[in-house]
């Protein structure tokens, strides 16, 4: 494919000063995401897999190497950036809609027009009756609906989610995995999501990065190539657990997962 | 009107809650009086106390007001120059290292001990009393609003910056919002310091006021115009706290320790 990735990291690592000296968090990363892609990243926990999210949102300063975002080299957040992160951090003073408006009203008075669509958003993602309701009232899953609606208000071209449904109970995260997966598929936005679940990792994404732990490496990446759209169903196929099969065996060849 | 009274006593309500324990306190206080008999120059009987007050009611409720008045000003400044010096810790570095530090240092020193200085300083009128009641009340304010804008998710502050807020917005938006609980808590302890250091201005130095007034009383050794004094601080203290806890109630419904109040509230109607 010849497209011009929309992100790129080129040999990137990134070095924490601690009282015990430079840890390495990431070392030589290379990765590129074209536009519209889907590509996930799954990895043990502390494998720097949140530290290369925070890289790419411009949140973090990089040690060493490059990360280019729609053609600029990054220095701070990039332009048309939206995220999402584990914890939904919807602010409790505020309505749902008031917080899907939020990224909204960070740098000016939200119009009418952006009200209309915030409440598309709402209604799209199951939450309509609900906008008027204050977050502590919902359910995590309803919020984390929220915290979605709200990266997508802003109409951005790359979303950064950080392991988004790490804190949900199994059938909630399905759920949300459908609606992300049809979301993505109407919106096609790029998309780059951190996850520890392999399962999850395959059935959204294009592509599959692999990371090891200490200090973080790409150890891998893996092309997903299962019909879209896909339902729930698919991950009954042989394909999927093929590929299911492939990723946790990698990981129990390098000793992060036993088999 | 008995299904009413039997409502009032049975249902949960914090008002009554203050008023019952503070009348059996009363009320106890007045049996052991007459039980006992200790001499009225130690501790006379509530009865008493409240005939005194009927004597004169005016001079207290002037004398009161004076104070009140003094707590009030005190604390509203408090609040004000507090907020404002917790805001500028949490965004200098320069300001944390200096005025924080100090701040931190001067509190551990005994400030009621600093009131005669005031006195040198602003003479006898009602500055040194607005003085005192200020610097008593100012640090719970600064401590608590400076923990308060600190304890902000460090996510929600990555999304204040991936979506490029201004520093003001995310001051009015996002920290000062979520400091108001701590805010609200340093002022519950505010109010009452700041009664504190207006009665310590009084006693050094003036002619006005409940710290005034007892001075007096003791000097003739009529201890029952002190204990009046003293309940009307009761009193007025007690007003002040709950008024605190009423406008935090009003503006955090919110926060979760509000809400199982509004719950509770909802349920009743």
């Amino acid at each position: 494919m010849a497209a011009t990735p929309y992100v790129s990291l080129d040999r990137v690592g990134k070095t924490y000063l601690s009282p015990r000296g430079p840890v390495a968090a990431l070392e030589n990363i290379s990765l590129d995401v074209r536009p519209r892609e889907f590509v996930s990243v799954v990895g043990p926990s502390g494998c720097g897999k949140s530290t290369l999210l925070k890289l790419v949102g411009g949140l973090e300063s990089i040690s060493s190497g490059k990360v280019v975002v729609d053609g600029k080299a990054l220095d701070g957040p990039p332009d048309r950036l939206g995220m999402v992160f584990q914890r939904d951090v919807l602010l409790d003073w505020r309505t749902i809609l008031d917080n899907v408006l939020l990224s909204i009203e960070f740098t000016r008075k939200p119009r009418a027009e952006e009200r209309e669509r915030a409440m598309a958003l709402i209604n799209r993602f199951g939450l309509g009756g609900f906008e008027h309701r204050f977050p502590w009232e919902l359910s995590g899953g309803m919020r984390q609906r929220a915290s979605i609606c709200r990266a997508l208000l802003a109409d951005p071209e790359l979303l950064l989610m950080d392991e988004p449904f790490g804190a949900l109970d199994a059938m909630t995260r399905d759920d949300l995995n459908v609606e992300l997966a049809q979301i993505w598929q109407d919106t096609r936005k790029t998309l780059l999501f951190i996850t520890h679940s392999i399962v999850e990792a395959v059935f959204l994404s294009d592509r599959v990065v692999m990371m090891s732990k200490a200090p973080g490496v790409i150890v891998d990446t893996i092309v997903i190539d299962l019909p879209r759209p896909r339902r729930l169903a698919v991950r009954d196929s042989a394909e999927f657990a093929a590929y299911v099969h492939r990723i946790r065996h990698h990981f129990a060849e390098l000793g992060i997962v036993k088999e | 009107m008995m299904r009413f009274v039997r409502r009032w006593l049975g249902g949960d309500n914090e008002t009554r809650d203050v008023v019952v324990v503070l009348s059996a306190a009363l009320l106890l206080w007045e049996a052991g009086v007459r039980l006992l008999k200790p001499s009225p120059l130690i501790l006379p009987a509530p009865s008493a106390i409240f005939a005194a007050f009927l004597e004169t009611p005016g001079l207290f409720i002037r004398h009161l007001g004076f104070t009140l008045g003094m707590t009030c000003i005190g604390f509203a400044l408090a609040v004000v120059l507090g907020v404002a010096l917790a805001v500028g810790i949490v965004y200098s570095r320069f300001l944390e290292r200096t005025i924080y530090t100090l701040l931190v240092a001067l509190n551990s020193i005994p400030k009621v001990a600093l009131a005669p200085l005031f006195v040198i300083w602003m003479g006898t009128g009602p500055e040194p009393k607005v003085a005192i009641a200020l610097m008593l009340a100012i640090f719970p304010i600064v401590i608590d609003t400076v923990l308060g804008l600190r304890s902000v998710d460090p996510d929600m502050l990555h999304l204040a910056r991936v979506s490029k807020a201004s520093p003001w917005a995310v001051l009015t938006k996002i920290r000062f919002p979520c400091a108001l609980p701590s805010l609200f808590a340093g002022m519950k302890v505010a109010i009452s310091f700041a009664l504190v250091g207006a009665i310590v201005g009084e006693f050094v130095a003036g002619s006005q006021g409940i710290g005034f007034q007892i001075l007096v009383a003791q000097g003739q050794f009529d201890t029952v115009r002190v204990f009046v004094s003293l309940l009307l601080l009761g009193l007025v203290g007690t007003v002040l706290f709950f008024l605190v806890d009423y406008a935090e109630r009003l503006l955090l419904p919110w926060h979760v320790s509000q809400r199982a109040r509004h719950e509770r509230s909802a349920e009743r109607v």
